[in-house]
């Protein structure tokens, strides 16, 4: 190949680097065979204590939940997994049409008009929302509203800072706020009362950014039927596993009227000479690649392949199958947070509020309680004290479908030992 | 042959998965919950049995082109072979299965894992700390930009622009844009590399930063890299380095080693994790010394053999990303440096750059060159020299796609008209790097011979061109309230 090309040696290629430049070699081991690699790999792997997913009642916006081996399946296809961004739409139909169904998947359980292709995560997704607000209203503050999850409000103000936009934590909405964020059901697991905070973003003349549950959606009135102006979310528990946190998947939908602020990729139907319908990247003239600094935002490489799990997932269940999902959670949740209350000492932080598939309870010496239940290999509720000095002793526990009745005994066992 | 939508395949009749019942004694939600509170109407998902499901997909599968089946030369996006053991390891179930909010205690394999992924990235890219935050290149990149803005900032310094090279990625100036600065273009020259006199014009006491791709957009590399770096650094501005473009150098030379001050990196070009048909990727960020204060929190600490979360960095610039960023692509990359090593990582570069020369060589008669060679990993040609056939880099495009071709990236880097950017790797074979040429050839010909017949390519795959305008003009009349069809999603035919 030298030859071919018309030089001598390699470096007559690199002939443009600076010799102070050139690196004799990179301070790193030599490679490794495949069963080398794994062996170490493996011995990370094993340094980890995994939790068994129904011994498992910690939350916090990551849980866990049963994924069907279809998702796997269909995700492990290398003709999903190692394409990228369907720029060459005749080439990319599985993939754009797979954005498409997550995008009609994810507007169907808003109840909005659309949605986009997806984001990284629940995080910046409320950070997007908030950008959009920002430009839609012209105003530069947004309210957040109870406990949202901390994380997202961390980000919110990172991203916040660079748009020189101002986060508020509480308070009434004024004519200097371009949004409301609220949480549904929110970081400790309770209701908000999502109509009552859209109806006062409205009112003073503010969007409602809903951060929602998707699995929620099966059982709560949608965003878009309470009015809220965009709805956001993270879609791990569509069929990701938690995987320490990473990656999954941030959805955004909104309202006909804020289409155009949408951050990142957007797929439509489009059709070919033959009327042959097909799909194609759109409203392109959004995004960094054309806009440049006047996109709408800096997203380029989205999560795609986690949007495919979510579509999977969610077409699998059903709409019967999500809501078998939701109430069997919710059941078994409502029966745990019954038997643990009931325990000397124990009891609900906010007894007048309802909730889903996860509650906060204060508990006498929680942390101990929670390193108790780690020694009998049980992850117990989170300590949330870390994220807000007034929830002290407080734990949010959470149960889904994988918490069978069984592994709820064991827990109260060791509880009551 | 299309494939019906999900939803259009979706039949009433179909019984839901059977599922776990809740098998305790618990409330129903309508018993509880008030009504104004719940669902009125069940969400309008598709309901379709596991195998309808398994075969839908599997037909959409097979409407992809992708690297596991096709020669994919993207410029700038590095689609090179995504070795199917970095699969297997992030599938273990000690990583996939870890809560985010385990003890650290009980994830020591797992920070170890970050641990040492960090040092291989600055060992790689020639800085002192990263953060694994960033869940992708743009996200990086402004990640970056807010360090650097932070780190002026607690010296007192109000810098407002960020200079860019016309040449840059989009996301480049957007990112800067959503940091908060002025974005200030700096021209290419005539040999495609960033012109030092513009340079020298723009830089003031205004500047934060300029932001840079080395080898640039075009494939070249910044020959003067070390002038510009010490232009730059005598205003008190800052150097980013913009990592698509990473996989031309490892183990040849280091971004820090040039001056740069901040590094992303695309975990998902360089490190071979799967690109997933647009993501997940992950772009961690590098930074040299003085910019270390500022990372995001948590950071990856090591004491006496124990790995911990450190999240007391008082003037971090925060989070930019829940929990520690896309730990999945973490591992998958940390296997694949793993198994390279520093030798099959440099070797891999070197493979790269021999590719993209040959092949540019192979086609440097059939398409314009604007700029001399030789090129780094990728190069950017033309096809102007066809535009009086009628013929554009779009008709190319189409026609390799129909040779089994994914086409390489197009229109882009703007600075040069008709752009055809190819970038193909290390991990293809002389070989297809022969038939690709061929196909070029060929389709160049046909261009010269019969121009009319490349407009109506493709033509063997399940559709052909698709009326992207027509499909707009139908978007704005639903965005302007003259159509209820939304064209964004499907929407059930009103009966």
């Amino acid at each position: 190949m030298l030859e071919a090309i018309g030089v001598r040696e390699m470096n007559d290629l690199l002939v443009d680097i600076p010799q102070s430049l050139r690196l004799e070699s990179l301070r790193l081991p030599d490679g490794l065979s495949e069963f080398e690699t794994m062996a170490q790999v493996a011995a990370l792997a094993k340094r980890n204590y995994v939790y068994p997913d129904r011994l498992t009642f910690r939350g916090g916006g990551i849980y866990r939940r049963f994924i069907p081996a279809a998702v796997a399946a269909v995700t492990s296809k290398p003709e999903f997994y190692t394409a990228y961004t369907p720029y060459q739409a005749e080439a990319s139909q599985g993939t754009l049409q797979a954005i498409y169904e997550f995008q009609t998947l994810i507007a169907e359980l808003t109840a909005l008009d659309v949605a986009n292709a997806s984001l990284y995560d629940g995080a910046t997704a409320v950070a997007e929302a908030a950008m959009m607000a920002y430009v839609h209203t012209g105003r530069d503050e947004v309210i957040v509203s109870g406990y949202v999850h901390p994380e997202y409000v961390q980000v919110l103000r990172a991203f916040g800072e660079g748009r020189g936009i101002k986060v508020r934590k509480g308070g009434e909405p004024s004519k200097k706020t371009a949004a409301v964020i609220f949480q549904q059901p929110d970081f400790l697991g309770l209701l908000v009362d999502a109509r009552g905070l859209t109806t006062a973003a409205h009112d003073a003349g503010a969007l409602a950014i809903a951060c929602v549950d998707p699995i929620s959606l099966a059982i709560l009135a949608p965003p878009g039927e309470y009015g809220a102006d965009i709805a956001v979310g993270e879609g791990q528990q569509l069929g990701l596993p938690p995987a320490l946190g990473g990656p999954h998947v941030g959805f955004i939908a909104c309202r006909r009227e804020l289409v155009r602020k949408l951050p990142g990729r957007l797929v439509g139907a489009a059709h070919d000479a033959a009327g042959r319908r097909g799909f194609v990247l759109a409203l392109a003239a959004r995004e960094q690649h054309i806009r440049r600094e006047r996109a709408t935002s800096n997203i380029c490489t989205n999560h795609s392949l986690c949007a495919l799990a979510a579509a999977v997932y969610l077409t699998y269940m059903g709409p019967y199958g999500l809501r078998q999902v939701a109430e069997v959670s919710f059941k078994r949740a409502h029966s745990l947070a019954e038997r643990l209350s009931s325990l000397p000492g124990w009891e609900p932080v906010f007894p007048e509020r309802q909730f889903l598939n996860e509650f906060p309870l204060r508990v006498p010496k929680s942390s101990s309680v929670v390193k108790k239940l780690a020694r009998k290999g049980i992850l117990g509720g989170l300590e949330v004290h870390r994220w807000f000095r007034e929830l002290k002793d407080v734990l949010t526990f959470t149960c889904t479908e994988v918490n069978d009745p069984r592994a709820m005994d064991e827990l109260l066992a060791v509880l009551q030992s | 042959m299309t494939e019906p939508l999900s939803f259009e395949l979706s039949r009433p009749a179909v019984d839901p998965p059977r599922l776990p019942e809740a098998d305790v004694a618990g409330p129903a939600p309508a018993d509880v919950l008030p009504r104004e509170a719940l669902r009125a109407k069940a969400p309008g998902l598709p309901r379709l049995s596991e195998p309808e499901i398994m075969r839908h997909y599997s037909r959409l599968a097979s409407l992809n082109y992708s690297i596991s089946e096709n020669f994919y030369p993207l410029g700038s996006c590095t689609m090179k072979y995504n070795p199917v053991a970095n699969e297997a390891a992030a599938a273990l179930p000690g990583f996939a299965d870890l809560h985010p909010y385990q003890d650290e205690s009980t994830i020591q394999g797992a920070l170890e894992l970050m641990w040492r992924l960090e040092q291989a990235l600055c060992a790689v890219v020639g800085v002192d700390r990263v953060t694994l935050q960033p869940a992708a290149g743009a996200h990086g990149e402004w990640t970056a930009l807010r360090m650097i803005r932070a780190y002026q900032h607690s010296r007192g310094e109000a810098r407002t622009e960020v200079l860019v090279p016309d040449s840059a990625h989009g996301t480049n100036p957007a990112s800067a844009a959503l940091s908060g600065f002025q974005v200030v273009e700096v021209n290419s020259g005539a040999d495609g590399r960033i012109s030092l006199a513009d340079l020298e014009s723009k830089l003031s006491p205004r500047t934060s930063a300029l932001m840079l791709t080395n080898p640039n957009t075009l494939g070249l590399f910044e020959r003067e890299i070390l002038d510009i770096a010490e232009l730059v650094h005598s205003t008190g501005a800052m150097l980013y380095y913009d990592g698509a473009n990473l996989n031309a150098f490892m183990g040849i030379c280091r971004p820090g080693d040039m001056g740069f001050d901040a590094v992303h990196m695309n975990l998902h070009k360089t490190f071979t994790t799967p690109h997933g048909g647009g993501g997940p990727g992950a772009g961690p960020v590098g930074v040299k010394a003085e910019l270390v204060p500022f990372l995001p929190a948590p950071m990856v600490e090591r004491n006496n053999g124990k790995l911990t979360l450190d999240y007391k960095r008082p003037q971090s610039i925060g989070r930019v990303r829940s929990f520690y960023g896309n730990f999945g692509m973490l591992v998958r990359a940390y296997t694949y440096i793993l198994a390279m090593g520093g030798d099959g990582l440099s070797q891999a570069s070197q493979d790269a750059v021999l590719s993209a020369n040959y092949l540019r060589k192979l086609v440097e008669n059939d398409l314009e060159m604007p700029h001399d060679g030789p090129c780094m990993h990728e190069f950017v040609a033309s096809a102007h020299n066809l535009n009086h056939d009628g013929v554009r880099a779009l008709d190319i495009a189409k026609a390799l796609l129909d040779r089994d071709f994914y086409a390489p990236t197009i229109y882009f880097p703007l600075v040069v008209p008709e752009a055809i950017m190819v970038e193909p790797t290390e991990t293809e074979s002389k070989a297809t790097l022969d038939a690709f040429a061929q196909a070029i050839k060929e389709i160049v010909a046909q261009a010269k011979t019969d121009p009319q017949s490349l407009h109506d390519e493709p033509k063997k795959l399940p559709v052909g061109r698709l009326d992207e305008v027509a499909a707009a003009r139908r978007i704005n009349a639903y965005l302007q309230g003259q159509s209820e069809d939304p064209v964004l999603r499907w929407k059930a035919p009103a009966d």
